[in-house]
């Protein structure tokens, strides 16, 4: 971002934090509905490890509208250990499932990177599923600004 | 007309070489949850699946919700193995497909 | 000051960080040659590559669309653009010179006027263009991405004297129930945050651009009338020889900036 705002005067008041431009009507997501997704996506008894993961979001987003998300996973992305799927959640969109990546051994690395939208600021939460099984889990903070130009344009 | 769609794949690379491949297709991913001026909820319209083939194999795939951006952009890697075509598909909800090819040469 | 007590808070947001305009003289740019900077320079470091990557900005989608229109017979002769005009390439230069005063039709143009008349006047029975429309857009934004990269350089002299000067105007003019100049936000206070924007220089050499806020790409003059709505004026129709004319100023503000059509813009 261009001046040195930090996160802190963000959240001292100077800027309004975003009013979701998704939805008026629908029901925003919650913390629970992206449980019971989560619990839907990888089974009742999953219990991903924190770990292997890293997200990169702004932490400061320009505009909910399109927010730039790199997921990495640490993965030698063999045949015999790699990388299956990267699952997103958000705990605030109106759908809490916000994409599925599938890969493999064929991807070489597990780099995948998309823009998403988000409902105001919030907590993303990726979940990365190996060929063993297994499952790994992080999160990223992002806040939203709301831009100046109160547009409905 | 055909739904734009942009292709960025190294023209060249090693055999064994992980490389990068970004993609971007016009689409406005209506989300269903917004209203159009007298109130009106506007029908959800979005990609639903994109998937990257080589030789007919699937290198990656991805399912998209109403939380991925407008005019959706999608960056993921492969390894390069030899020459040939890389085939991308985008499918919407309804299951009209656009496709766009990549040629790519492995020395 | 007369202003509304309602609109004291929005009033006290500008107060906070903006200290209020003095007047300037005419046909001065208000911000020294040397610091002159293109509105991409106030966006992220993200924004700013992917404006320049051919796979990650979106407006490209636009120019690709307009190539196709280029092609596109129309009208009952069955006429392209390409007809008449060759390959885009031969655009090369021309957007640097727009908007700019048509002697024959006596009224200064901008681009998405003269391609609508190119539309109507040389492909006749095709349907019209209309301003903001897929297709008008499209067709703008591969015209003027033949000039990325050239100097804006408008002529402001003999005919086109009268229609400058009310943009200059009108720039510089209070507007809208809050009061403000299109100067006192890009010309006294470029560089400040606002809420989560930080105010360029309000230049237009980006335009069409396609804005994150508008999930879209979009015309200048859709910006503009975002800008007037940002302070509570009512905006002119897009297409309006008022919109056209402070296009015209914002051109010669511009100086000798290059064109970065599409831009990306938050
Ligand atoms: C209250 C402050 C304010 C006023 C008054 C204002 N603008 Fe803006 N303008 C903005 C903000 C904020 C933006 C978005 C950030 C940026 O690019 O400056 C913007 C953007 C622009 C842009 C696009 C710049 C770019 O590079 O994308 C142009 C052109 C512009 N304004 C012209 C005008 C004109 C002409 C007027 C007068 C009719 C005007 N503005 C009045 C705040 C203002
Ligand atoms: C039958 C020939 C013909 C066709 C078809 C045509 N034009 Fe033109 N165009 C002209 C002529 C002649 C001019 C010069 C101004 C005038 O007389 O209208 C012109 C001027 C222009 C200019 C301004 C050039 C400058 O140097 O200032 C642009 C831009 C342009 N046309 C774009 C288009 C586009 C885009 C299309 C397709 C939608 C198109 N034209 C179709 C004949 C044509």
């Amino acid at each position: 971002m261009q001046s040195a705002l930090t996160r802190r005067t963000v959240v001292g008041g100077l800027v309004a934090i975003a009013v979701a431009p998704l939805s008026t009507s629908a029901a925003f997501a919650t913390p629970e509905t992206m449980s019971d997704a989560m619990r839907q996506e990888l089974g009742p008894d999953a219990r991903p490890q924190a770990g292997r993961i890293k997200i990169t979001l702004p932490e400061l987003a320009e505009n909910a509208n399109a927010v730039s998300m790199r997921i990495a996973v640490d993965s030698p992305m063999t045949a015999q250990d790699h990388v299956k799927d990267i699952l997103v959640f958000s705990e605030k969109n109106p759908v809490p499932t916000v994409a599925r990546f599938h890969l493999g051994p064929r991807s070489g690395q597990a780099r995948v990177q998309t823009n998403i939208r988000l409902a105001g600021s919030q907590t993303i939460t990726v979940v990365a599923r190996m060929s063993d099984a297994s499952l790994w889990i992080a999160s990223a903070d992002v806040i939203v600004t709301q831009g100046a130009c109160f547009d409905g344009t | 007309m055909a739904r734009p769609t942009r292709i960025l794949v190294p023209k060249t690379a090693k055999k064994g070489e992980v490389i990068e491949i970004k993609t971007i297709i016009n689409h406005h991913m209506e989300t269903g949850f917004r209203r159009d001026d007298v109130g009106r909820v506007i029908p959800r319209d979005i990609i639903t699946r994109f998937r990257c083939t080589f030789g007919g194999e699937v290198v990656f795939a991805m399912e998209l919700f109403t939380g991925i951006a407008a005019n959706p952009f999608i960056a993921f890697t492969t390894v390069a193995t030899e020459s040939g075509e890389l085939a991308f598909e985008w499918e919407d909800q309804n299951g009209e497909v656009t496709r766009a090819t990549a040629t790519i040469s492995v020395a | 000051m007369r202003r509304a007590p309602a609109y004291a808070a929005a009033v006290a947001l500008f107060a906070l960080t903006f200290a209020l305009a003095g007047s300037l003289t005419a046909h001065e740019r208000g911000i020294p040659a040397a610091e002159i900077r293109s509105g991409k320079t106030f966006l992220s470091r993200n924004l700013q590559a992917d404006q320049d990557d051919p796979a990650a900005n979106l407006g490209l989608l636009w120019v690709d669309q307009g190539a196709e229109l280029w092609r596109t017979p129309a009208g009952t002769e069955g006429k392209s653009c390409g007809t008449c005009h060759g390959e885009p390439a031969a655009m090369k230069g021309v957007a640097t010179r727009y908007p700019a005063f048509d002697a024959a039709l006596g009224r200064l143009m901008n681009l998405e006027t003269r391609i609508q008349n190119c539309r109507t006047t040389h492909q006749s029975g095709a349907p019209s263009l209309a301003y903001e429309s897929q297709e008008l857009l499209a067709l703008t934004t591969l015209v003027t991405y033949q000039s990325r990269g050239l100097p804006m350089s408008v002529a402001i002299d003999g005919p086109a004297q009268e229609a400058f000067a009310r943009g200059e105007q009108r720039f510089h003019r209070p507007q809208g129930q809050l009061g403000i100049s299109c100067a006192q936000c890009h010309v006294e206070n470029w560089g400040k945050r606002m809420r989560g924007d930080t105010v360029s220089q309000g230049y237009a050499t980006g335009f069409p651009a396609y804005r994150l806020e508008w999930e879209t790409l979009g015309s200048s003059h859709r910006r503009l009338r975002a800008c007037f709505n940002g302070v509570r004026a009512e905006p002119f129709p897009p297409g309006s020889p008022e919109f056209i004319e402070l296009e015209l100023y914002l051109a010669w503000r511009a100086d000798r900036l290059p064109i970065e059509t599409p831009a990306l813009r938050r």
